[in-house]
């Protein structure tokens, strides 16, 4: 459990949900990739307290709002699908580039 | 030892179902390959020493991925995976640009001179935790605070096209709100 | 005061706590038939009724399993398993006596986590088969969730406040004089309603409601059946057992030893809620969660106020 090892868990994590919110066409699945980016934060703000500053709390304050970002996130998605569901039946993120017209 | 065994275990897993995520067919499953990933991920973070933490990323998660597949079931074209089909766009790209930035990521992680660790962990660090978001970082919470309540607020009025004129009338003098699920008939 | 147990409980725990609720289903199908059949006549028929749930165990373990077709067996098969290890998760924090198998400083929370998980179980067992009616049980058991959560949550943490603690075992240490139910009333009734609702049982039963033809457990048979059917008694007897060392003093009592007062003061409360579900109907979950978000979440929100300036006075 060596810094390096844990930051490298949270490069991966990170990653593969960069690369799911790139490639999803569905909204829903595009904030599964945001979730695993922060899931990969939080990991890194652990190992950063953890083996660097574990005296003060200010990466435990960091994963508080991490966790906050991603109910937030989740909440506002979800409102956000629902609401253009209901206007134009639109699910996807290339259909709502009509939107801008 | 019987941590380090424990942290690998965690480790390739939270890594694996990340990445499955994005591989299953099945809206269910890759809901619960992501709630996976983030139950290792936060079983990382109790492993660090921040048991309190790690508890609520479990329970944080549980409910959040509960709630996700229900959103998933509703709003996909192709929610059990029983006719399998692509719905991505921009793979080559999107996969050259994360495997350029885990690259990256790695070459810094290995690379940067890490500082030495300063000082020790608190006895009790959810109490460190508690005295910090009630003190130095009141801040923090009051913000996070406003940014839930407001998160409730926009969310019911993005996600409710009803308002009091389609319950209660054009001159709001109906006595029963016409709702299509009864419950809070009060003004 | 309160120790961890040695390792073999931990071995132990799973199967103390079947034995429970292998009880608790034999009273409950005791009551149940002399509510339906009048009193029993005999001892012999009395623990002939008593093991009715334990012949029903056996008849399913040689029940030949149902299949359904485009089933997602994995999906299935991990939440009818995720059910009974839920509740023997939470039950790693209750304290028999003054002894648990673990006593983690964020024990409340750790307790409040798994008993989630079931919302996972219970979906998941809903989602496998392919079926209406079960993922019809699955989405009411979310409902129920969402309803019950929010003043759940303020209860036990408003018995945490009290005792300034996350601790289970530092909880029941500051009951020693007076119980949390005598000056928490509100919190106490919530979080017994609400273990009832997590535990989807009696009057909360919705989600394997009769009318969705056993919901989210219609399309399992055999041993799939037995294991979900048997988790949720399982965890009906932990998250009462967690009301003794929240809200009943734990393991102080005067006289007898800790461990059989935990044992009795759990028995009580089973008694209550087996007493209840007979008197209460199945409440439908878009009238409970009203009342759970315009009257229960105020109340408790006042109760956790009212410990907070105690606390603060002490």
């Amino acid at each position: 459990m060596t810094l390096e090892t844990l930051l490298l868990l949270a490069a991966a994590l990170f990653s593969t949900g960069l690369f799911g919110a790139l490639t999803q066409q569905s909204v829903v699945m595009l904030m599964m990739g945001l979730e695993l980016m922060l899931g990969g934060l939080i990991v890194a703000a652990a190992a950063v307290w953890h083996h660097i500053a574990p005296a003060g709390a200010d990466g435990q304050v960091l994963i508080v709002l991490a966790v906050t970002v991603m109910a937030v996130e989740m909440a506002v998605g979800f409102a956000v699908v629902t609401a253009l569901f209901r206007a134009q039946e639109i699910d996807m993120t290339d259909m709502a580039a009509e939107l801008k017209e | 030892m019987l941590e380090h065994a424990l942290f690998w275990v965690l480790a390739v897993l939270a890594a694996a179902a990340g990445v499955m995520v994005f591989r299953f067919d099945s809206m269910a499953r890759a809901t619960y390959a992501l709630l996976t990933s983030l139950l290792c991920a936060g079983g990382v973070v109790m492993l660090l020493g921040l048991d309190y933490l790690g508890v609520v990323i479990l329970l944080m998660m549980t409910v959040e991925m509960a709630l996700m597949a229900v959103f998933m079931v509703m709003y996909m074209m192709n929610p059990a995976g029983l006719m399998p089909m692509s719905m991505l766009h921009n793979t080559k790209g999107a996969a050259v640009l994360c495997g350029a930035v885990f690259a990256a990521l790695a070459a810094g992680i290995l690379l940067a001179p890490w500082p030495a660790r300063r000082g020790r962990p608190p006895a009790d660090p959810t109490h460190d935790l508690g005295m910090s978001l009630m003190g130095p970082h009141m801040l923090t919470m009051m913000t996070l605070g406003m940014a839930l309540f407001a998160t409730i607020v926009g969310t019911v009025v993005l996600a409710t096209r009803r308002g009091r004129y389609d319950r209660f009338g054009d001159d709001l003098k109906a006595r029963r709100p016409d709702d299509p699920v009864p419950g809070g008939g009060r003004r | 005061m309160s120790e961890t147990a040695p390792l073999w409980a931990a071995a132990v725990l799973p199967f103390a706590l079947l034995a429970l609720a292998a009880v608790t289903a034999g009273c409950g199908a005791a009551v149940s038939a002399a509510a339906e059949r009048g009193p029993a006549g005999s001892a012999r028929e009395l623990t002939s009724r008593a093991a009715a749930p334990l012949r029903e165990a056996l008849r399913l373990l040689v029940q030949q399993p149902r299949t359904t077709t485009a089933a997602d067996g994995a999906l299935r098969r991990a939440g009818v398993a995720l059910l009974p290890t839920a509740a023997v998760l939470a039950g790693a924090v209750l304290p028999l006596g003054f002894r648990s198998v673990t006593d983690p400083g964020v024990g409340i929370v750790w307790f409040n986590a798994m008993e989630v998980l079931a919302w996972a179980a219970v979906w998941l067992t809903g989602w496998g088969p392919n079926s209406a009616l079960s993922l019809t049980g699955g989405y009411r058991f979310l409902a129920q969730g969402l309803a019950y959560e929010l003043p759940h949550m303020l209860a036990i943490t408003t018995a945490a406040l009290g005792a300034e603690s996350l601790r289970v075992g530092e909880v029941v240490a500051r009951q020693e004089g007076l119980w949390f139910a005598l000056w928490m009333p509100a919190a106490f009734a919530v979080y017994l309603l609400s273990a009832v609702a997590m535990a989807f049982w009696g009057p909360f039963g919705h989600p394997l409601g009769r009318d969705a033809a056993g919901g989210a457990a219609a399309e399992l048979g055999g041993p799939a059946r037995l294991v979900l059917l048997g988790g949720r008694w399982t965890l009906l007897v932990v998250a009462a057992g967690f009301a003794v060392p929240l809200f009943l003093g734990g393991g102080h009592g005067p006289l007898l030893p800790g461990w059989l007062w935990t044992l009795l003061k759990t028995a009580a409360v089973l008694a209550v809620l087996l007493a209840v579900r007979r008197a209460l109907p199945a409440v439908r979950m878009e009238r409970y969660t009203e009342f759970a978000w315009t009257v229960l979440v105020p109340l408790t929100l006042l109760q956790a106020l009212a410990v907070a300036v105690v606390v603060l006075n002490r």
